[in-house]
């Protein structure tokens, strides 16, 4: 059953339509890359999924039962973090925001579960760090983990590797593609890096100016084939 | 110091003055926690300018001043937020513009409106001597309201501060939560301005944040840290100017300039340990 359907739609951004009449179908347990040039609204539609921006025209639906707000999201990197008094243990269990109401205080399980999710990420020893201390790499690791919290099926992830090295880079897709195998996460993120679409994705949404083309691998591979 | 605590029970305006500055720094400092770490330090500059402003017009038509000023900083408040929010009107020039406008019209109203009796020093940098009974009670429901939301929302301010668009990706309804930190901050600052002054109020909002942030590293100590530093620097700079006879806003100012200094200094001997 689709874990994702957007149909007939269409967003603007500064009033100009970015992404026109789209319609897709995906399955739970895809591996979605979104990519693109510059400006042919890659995060416009990020948004839309998010529900921070309504379509202008069209419906974007969950199934699965999925919540638009258990979506676990990863934005696009911001320098901001890198001065804001947090610690580790503080971001990621502001992930569980999104389960526990009006409660002004975390559950013992969360506690619990953010302790593991840090461990599953290889960051467990951080815990207690402050998060401006932290490389660019364990950073990300520490959104992703307080996206993980959040999600409880999907995960959104904005140019999750953007600023980083290509080593931190690499583990960064290893362990999306652990969560993908292991924790049968549906994974839809914006990237530009086409040799790791093509060896992780299963799905590709790619979004030209003009139209898009959405399919899986093996078909954009043909599409990319016969046109060029 | 005797001296002080002698007059601070023979005298009914100092220990309304202590009383109320001890709750509105508190407030100051918590609300500021977010304002700064969110990079919107000079609302509260602006909001203050606002609210000179607002109370000389207020004098000029013979109104309670808290009347007049608490309604028109809270409109600007929300409008600077929105401003800062969207990008359209590059936030730090709409604060400067809408700040310069708002002192020099309240100048204007001082200057020309027949039989007014403004003490300008008085709005401008502040004075001890007019914490009302009234003022009193408005500043402990301010303190008890910002408290309440401190607790209760601790961690949807957290998550906010830290990540807007997080925030509201998770369901967090951030236009709320910005609506009222506005008021908040409308009320904290127009109760504030009086005594310390409308040009100086600003600093205890942001002051404490930028001391804590150099002794701790995480959201929940920079926060206490924050609430601790206010209170110690407004309490110090009540009894320098009590007992100096220097002006009670700039006093406090100061106490909290040296006050960063010493956390700077202790934060480069001792930085994050690991």
């Amino acid at each position: 059953m689709a874990h994702l359907i957007c149909r007939n739609v269409s967003m603007s951004y500064e009033g100009r339509t970015v992404v026109d009449n789209l319609s897709l179908e995906l399955p739970r347990g895809a591996y979605l890359c979104i990519i693109g040039e510059n400006g042919t609204g890659k995060s416009t539609l990020v948004k839309g999924v998010l529900g921070l921006k309504q379509p202008s025209s069209g419906q974007i639906l969950f199934g699965e039962g999925l919540l638009q707000r258990q979506i676990g999201y990863l934005p696009q990197q911001s320098t901001r973090h890198r001065e804001f008094p947090a610690s580790v243990r503080e971001v990621v269990m502001s992930g569980f925001l999104n389960q526990h109401g009006y409660s002004p205080f975390y559950k013992k399980e969360e506690k619990v579960r953010a302790k593991e999710v840090l461990s599953m990420l290889g960051i467990g020893e951080l815990e207690h760090r402050s998060i401006q201390a932290l490389s660019g790499g364990q950073q990300q690791r520490v959104l992703l983990a307080r996206a993980l919290c959040a999600a409880s099926s999907m995960l959104l992830l904005d140019e999750p590797t953007a600023g980083l090295d290509a080593e931190a880079s690499q583990e960064m897709y290893e362990l999306l593609e652990r969560l993908h195998q292991e924790q049968k996460m549906t994974i839809l993120m914006v990237t530009h890096h086409l040799a790791e679409v093509k060896k992780y994705a299963t799905h590709i949404l790619r979004l030209r100016g003009d139209g898009y083309f959405f399919g899986t691998v093996a078909e954009y591979e043909e599409e990319v084939g016969k046109n060029g | 110091m005797v001296e002080f605590i002698d007059a601070l029970f023979s005298y009914a305006f100092l220990s309304r003055a202590l009383a109320a500055g001890l709750l509105i720094s508190l407030c100051a400092a918590l609300l500021g926690v977010s304002m700064v770490l969110r990079r919107y330090s000079m609302i509260g500059d602006g909001l203050s300018h606002v609210g000179f402003g607002a109370v000389a017009l207020a004098a000029a038509m013979n109104l309670a001043p808290l009347t007049v000023a608490i309604p028109v900083v809270l409109v600007a408040a929300l409008l600077l937020l929105r401003f800062t929010g969207s990008g359209k009107l590059k936030g730090d020039a709409a604060i400067a513009m809408i700040s310069s406008v708002a002192l020099s019209i309240g100048v204007i109203i001082v200057a020309k409106a027949d039989g007014v009796n403004i003490d300008l020093n008085s709005y401008l940098f502040g004075s001890i001597l007019v914490i009302s009974e009234s003022d009193l009670w408005l500043s402990v429901i301010l303190a008890a309201a910002v408290l309440v939301l401190f607790v209760g929302l601790y961690s949807r301010i957290f998550t906010i501060t830290f990540d807007e668009t997080f925030a509201r990706a998770t369901g967090v309804r951030t236009g709320a939560f910005n609506t009222l930190i506005a008021v908040l901050m409308a009320v904290t600052i127009v109760l504030g301005m009086r005594m310390m002054g409308s040009l100086l109020i600003s600093a205890v909002i942001i002051f404490p944040t930028l001391s804590a942030m150099r002794l701790c590293r995480s959201f929940k100590g920079v926060t206490i840290a924050a609430a601790l530093v206010a209170v110690l620097g407004f309490t110090i700079g009540l009894i320098i100017s009590f007992v100096w006879g220097t002006p009670v806003g700039a006093s406090i100012v100061v106490v909290n300039f040296a006050i960063f200094v010493i956390t700077a200094i202790i934060g480069r001997i001792y930085p994050e340990k690991h």
